[in-house]
């Protein structure tokens, strides 16, 4: 891995190759206009006007809304709209205790929820100072890989249908749906599970749940192949994906890009391998990187993601440890039903628990953990009550999003939809 | 940050002082705001090549909080989170932002990704980054009035409206 870092001299070579990603004039990517502005604004040049773009548009993954300022049907500078789906969970969080905390921020990134509700249980358990038994480490890392390979899937299924591959939406979804049904059997929902909290998971994995992930992971493998079969390998998609989009590593950097944007750079940067939480340090797996970082290269490092994260599976099968799901700490988890009907403490403890929530020492951390899109991280502050005195998540898909403009530039508009889609920003996170 | 360092920065007055504590066996670095640029740009040096986040928190309600005794605490407090990937460390820099001046220096030179995350903090809390390109809202509406996630912002303060409920 280190020596895939860059070394001075590349360094500087690529600094400079950053330096579109600084500019502040009219020169820059982004057209930075405010929405009053636009309706007054009138280009020097009469070729060019400002169109919009959403936020109703079917390939713009939810409410995203672009102003794209356009000369024929080239792009010239462009800028990414958000806050359609703004609902202030920041400042929610704020309102609910450290139990509730995982409902609020799952909801956030809704394809891969499971990665916010780790990245705020690891923040809490910092500030708590606790030790999640090793079951309980082990569970969430199989359940956040099957939760990378859904998303993953959900990917190759919206990123198919934006670019006319309708079949691909079909494959995708119906992939996505086995891993769905897995979570159903284990968490109880198929979305916004509320399964990693504070102190541990929410259940023990049910009677037969290694059954059921070799029933769906050894599936897998052949219906990858499909894709390969259907998308890969196939002149359209090529001609649709390649060349198309181009980021450098360094613009990537200066951008603060993470995940799989940043890997089709060919720079090989995975918290899960660089900066290990969980137990991912025993665990083999590959960090995928790119060559030109266009499009077909973001495509193709998903799809082998989920070879990686079918791998990691296994091992997690093979590895699973016998013990706790949760902490016995009593100030943190409620106990178990059955010793409520016999301890007057642990129905206090129960009630104590479920009303006024676990108090957390002051103090403030930062977490992060690797999610599909790049590093999520969670920002909390307590003072010292049962509620977060501010809790922020710091969202790829919101710093992913800024790449836009400059991916965009100079290209047709009929890219931009491939631009948009292997960008894969969930508007939930980026307007939180 | 060595501790060497810290001593060199002592000898200058107290805005351009950099304490380091470390709050759950994580870094932080406080400083002035007059001297966040400079810390900055010499921390980028260092190989910390990358902004994470840059958030604030508004410590209305809050007052008490770990500090260095040198530090006089304000109102809100800017948060940016830097990463190396050379190091593979992290580092987080606080920087007081007195209620009466809100206003910061940009970091949109150093790391361009910064652009959003400062608007957003502009957006939420109020707090203006001087020289950023573009200083508009992003989350909320550009007609706006008010920031959210101030602490004095209540919940539920703009009435939701039911559609057929009764006395609407």
């Amino acid at each position: 891995m280190a020596d895939q870092l860059m070394t001075d001299d590349q360094d500087e070579q690529q600094n400079e190759s950053a330096e579109r990603v600084f500019r502040r004039g009219d020169d820059s990517a982004i057209l930075r206009l405010a929405e009053s502005e636009v309706e007054a604004y009138t280009p020097d040049d009469d070729r060019r006007m400002v169109i919009n773009m959403g936020p109703q548009h079917p390939s713009t993954h939810g409410v995203l809304r672009l102003s794209l300022e356009m000369e024929g049907e080239s792009v010239l500078r462009s800028k990414p709209i958000i806050g359609y789906l703004h609902t202030g969970m920041e400042k929610t969080g704020e309102q609910l205790s450290y139990l509730q905390g995982p409902t609020n921020v799952t909801r956030m990134d809704y394809s891969s929820p499971l990665f916010s509700e780790l990245a705020f249980s690891l923040a809490t358990e910092t500030l708590l100072e606790i030790e999640i038994p090793e079951r309980a480490t082990w569970i969430r890392m199989l359940m956040c890989e099957l939760n990378r390979i859904s998303s993953h899937l959900l990917f190759q299924a919206t990123n198919g249908m934006d670019m006319g591959a309708v079949g691909a939406m079909i494959y995708g979804w119906r992939e996505r749906e086995e891993v769905l049904r897995l979570f159903e059997i284990i968490t109880g929902l198929r979305m916004n599970h509320n399964y990693i909290r504070p102190g541990g998971v929410a259940a023990d994995l049910p009677h037969g749940w290694r059954d059921d992930v070799l029933k769906v992971i050894d599936k897998l493998p052949d219906r990858l192949d499909e894709f390969d079969t259907l998308l890969t390998g196939q002149p359209i998609w090529h001609e649709r994906l390649q060349g198309v989009g181009v980021i450098n590593t360094a613009e990537c950097l200066a951008l603060g890009i993470t995940g799989p944007l940043l890997r089709s750079t060919g720079y090989a940067w995975d918290l899960r391998k660089d900066m290990p939480y969980l137990q991912y340090d025993q665990l083999e797996f590959d960090v995928l990187v790119g060559t030109y970082g266009d499009c077909f290269d973001r495509f193709a490092i998903r799809l082998n993601e989920i070879r990686e994260s079918i791998r990691i599976v296994r091992q997690i099968l093979e590895k699973m440890p016998q013990g706790d799901y949760k902490i016995q700490d009593k100030k943190v988890t409620p106990p178990p039903r059955a010793r409520i009907d016999e301890s007057m403490e642990a129905l206090i403890h129960h009630f104590k628990i479920f009303t006024e929530g676990f108090k957390v020492p002051s103090g403030e951390v930062y977490a992060s953990v690797e999610s599909p899109r790049g590093e999520l991280g969670c920002y909390i502050v307590s003072d010292g009550g049962p509620k977060p005195y501010r809790m922020h998540i710091r969202g790829p898909s919101f710093t992913n999003l800024q790449v836009l403009p400059h991916m965009l530039q100079n290209c047709l508009v009929a890219d931009a939809v491939a631009v948009i889609s292997t960008v894969d920003p969930i508007m939930g996170e980026v307007d939180r | 940050m060595s501790d060497e360092a810290v001593n060199e920065e002592t000898e200058q007055n107290n805005e351009t002082e950099v304490y380091e504590t470390s709050s759950r066996g994580q870094t932080v670095l406080h400083t002035g705001r007059n001297n966040l640029l400079n810390k900055i740009q010499q921390l980028y040096s260092d190989g910390f090549t990358v902004c994470i986040d840059v958030t604030a928190v508004d410590y209305l309600e809050n007052p008490k909080r770990d500090l260095p005794e040198e530090i006089k605490p304000e109102r809100f407090e800017l948060v940016v989170s830097l990463l190396s990937h050379q190091k593979r460390e992290r580092i987080r820099l606080r920087i007081q932002v007195p209620e009466n001046d809100l206003t910061v220096p940009t970091l949109f030179d150093i790391y361009p990704g910064t652009e959003a995350l400062e608007r957003e903090v502009h957006d939420l809390f109020g707090i203006d980054f001087d020289g950023h390109p573009d200083m508009t809202r992003i989350l909320m509406p550009e007609n706006w009035e008010g920031h959210p996630l101030r602490k004095d912002y209540d919940v539920g303060k703009i009435p939701v409206q039911f559609k057929e409920a009764p006395g609407s």
